[in-house]
């Protein structure tokens, strides 16, 4: 694997704000890459200096071997693009919309109708954009991104203001472009999104990155508790947990105790504690960290905030 | 740099179409304000009252020809601002599409307007124009597209500074209109005050007009070299000023 992306060093200003301030990452050749954060942490201008629509103040980009900013025309030919917030002509109507795209590129566009059967908008081919819903406008968005069959695709915010099955459906699409060999560059700040289709994700806040890895990693790393939480009608139950190996907390409410620990073994401990014990049990189950929580103890703050 | 351009072209001027009032508007109400001061300057008649002698002649055809002139670029100021706004323009700049390539498609959509819009004037004009009157319809029509394309740089002069699309209509209204009335189609220039006539000087319409009235009185284009020329300095002189401040997004 080698870097598709190279970010060293980069910061941009706008007036006195600081929307990005030295990022640096790179991204491989094949993988899901996530920028993540709350609105205004400043990913979308991170994705638009590397897509060379902004210059940044301070630092090195290169893109597929390119410099972004002074090499644009041939690397926007090798890219897609989806950007947040975008729009096109009213009255351009879906089939004219990405028979224009197929135009603009160097190399030959794959083939258009294929393309909007597989994003579901066959029916909406001569339906004008404003008539369009949110979902299918994102569709068309994501094939005009992908037109130009790139290498490397950038999507800024793609599911946010969908429903969840049109977000599933996009999902799904998204996980197909990297199984054609394309890497993927996405900012999302639905942690859902991103533990579920990102390989590696960063966590940016205040224009910085705190932490690059998978999601998986992450969480082990900051975040290594884990929650019990289980039914037992046995008062005299909690005394037994308190004394399991790694267990820093018991708590009980009614008949529901929640036991929480540390150590990849916490679990087994306390099946082997219920069973040695006899201790009856009716629900039982374990809370496991997410991203959300990575955030929340990194930054100190709720992503949502 | 021409890739893209043609087919950018043919959609922005089939969605120009689509929309109901822009076209009517922009074609309509020139081509109506013609029938309807022509009807009442009577211009067939072989002998015009002394009262409307001042909108006969080239009086009459060279002001509505102004008038398309600066509703296409009216509608260019409009369109510019709407794309921005709604992040058009910045969509279309993620491609390998050249800004020029942008710009370029509309300057075209709106001369090929320019031509339709007084070709319909022309059909129009039939009525009014005495019988067997000479009218070099060809010339004044490139006479028209060399004005129109030296006002749309005062068009994207305007589109880069209006702050929201809410604005660029009233805006660009309040600039272009009142240019007609200092163009010395009513008034002469040499009559009026010293600093009004030192503005004329750098607006394209005072050129236009002398261009248009000499082309449809039957002069030469070698009489009205200076005219293209200034129409063209001032068309680079804009086109210069608004690249440095436009704004894509």
């Amino acid at each position: 694997m080698h870097p598709v992306i190279e970010v060293s060093g980069v910061r941009k200003t706008y007036g006195k704000t600081v929307a990005v301030e030295e990022a640096s990452f790179e991204v491989n050749q094949g993988e899901i890459f996530g920028l993540i954060g709350p609105n205004g942490a400043g990913k979308t201008t991170t994705m638009e200096c590397i897509e060379g629509i902004r210059k940044p103040d301070r630092g090195t980009i290169t893109v597929l071997g390119l410099n972004p900013f002074r090499q644009v025309y041939k690397l926007q030919d090798r890219i897609g693009v989806q950007l947040q917030q975008a729009q096109l002509q009213k009255r351009i109507k879906v089939w004219e919309a990405v028979d224009l795209w197929a135009s603009l590129y160097g190399k030959k566009a794959i083939d258009g109708r294929r393309l909007l059967e597989q994003l579901s908008l066959t029916d909406k081919r001569g339906a004008w954009f404003m008539n369009l819903s949110g979902g299918q406008k994102q569709r068309l968005f994501i094939a005009l991104a992908l037109i130009n069959d790139p290498e490397l695709v950038f999507l800024d915010e793609l599911t946010t203001g969908l429903d969840p099955q049109a977000r599933h459906a996009i999902w799904d699409l998204v996980r197909g472009i990297r199984e054609r060999g394309k890497t993927v560059f996405l900012t999302t700040h639905l942690m859902e999104e991103a533990e579920r289709l990102c390989d590696r994700v960063a966590i940016m806040e205040h224009g910085r990155i705190i932490d690059i890895d998978t999601p998986e990693s992450l969480v082990r790393r900051h975040c290594p508790e884990r929650t019990v939480v289980l039914d037992a009608n046995d008062p005299a139950a909690g005394n037994h947990f308190k004394i399991i190996p790694g267990v820093e907390s018991v708590t009980c409410e009614n008949t529901r105790f929640t036991i929480r620990g540390r150590g990849d073994d916490l679990v087994t401990q306390v099946i082997h504690c219920l069973s040695e014990n006899r201790i009856p049990v009716t629900d039982f189950r374990t809370v496991l960290p997410n991203l959300e929580d990575v955030f929340l103890k990194l930054t100190g703050r709720s992503i949502r905030e | 740099m021409l890739r893209g351009l043609w087919k950018l072209t043919w959609i922005e001027m089939k969605v120009f179409m689509r929309e109901p009032l822009g076209a009517l508007g922009t074609i309509g109400v020139p081509v109506l304000i013609f029938v309807v001061l022509g009807r009442f300057a009577n211009l067939r008649s072989r002998t015009p009252s002394p009262a409307v002698m001042g909108l006969s002649g080239a009086g009459l055809p060279v002001l509505v020809a102004l008038l398309i002139s600066v509703s296409a670029v009216l509608s260019l100021v409009t369109i510019i601002s709407i794309y921005r706004e709604g992040g058009i323009l910045k969509r279309l700049r993620a491609t390998p599409l050249r800004p020029q390539t942008i710009l370029s498609a509309h300057v075209i959509v709106k001369l090929l307007l320019t031509a339709a819009t007084l070709g319909l004037m022309f059909l129009a004009g039939k009525r009014y124009f005495p019988p067997g009157a000479h009218v070099p319809w060809f010339s004044f029509t490139i006479a028209l597209l060399i004005s129109t394309w030296s006002v749309l740089s005062i068009g994207f002069l305007i589109a880069s500074i209006v702050p929201t699309a809410r604005f660029a209509q009233p805006i660009g209204a309040v600039i272009l209109y009142p240019m007609i009335a200092f163009s010395g189609l009513f008034v002469h220039i040499s009559d009026l005050p010293p600093v009004l006539r030192a503005v004329t000087r750098v607006l394209p319409l005072t050129y236009a007009v002398r261009l248009l009235v000499g082309i449809w009185n039957g002069d030469g284009w070698f009489a009205h070299g200076g005219d293209v020329a200034a129409l063209t300095v001032l068309f680079l002189l804009f086109t210069a000023i608004s690249a440095k401040v436009f704004r894509w997004e």
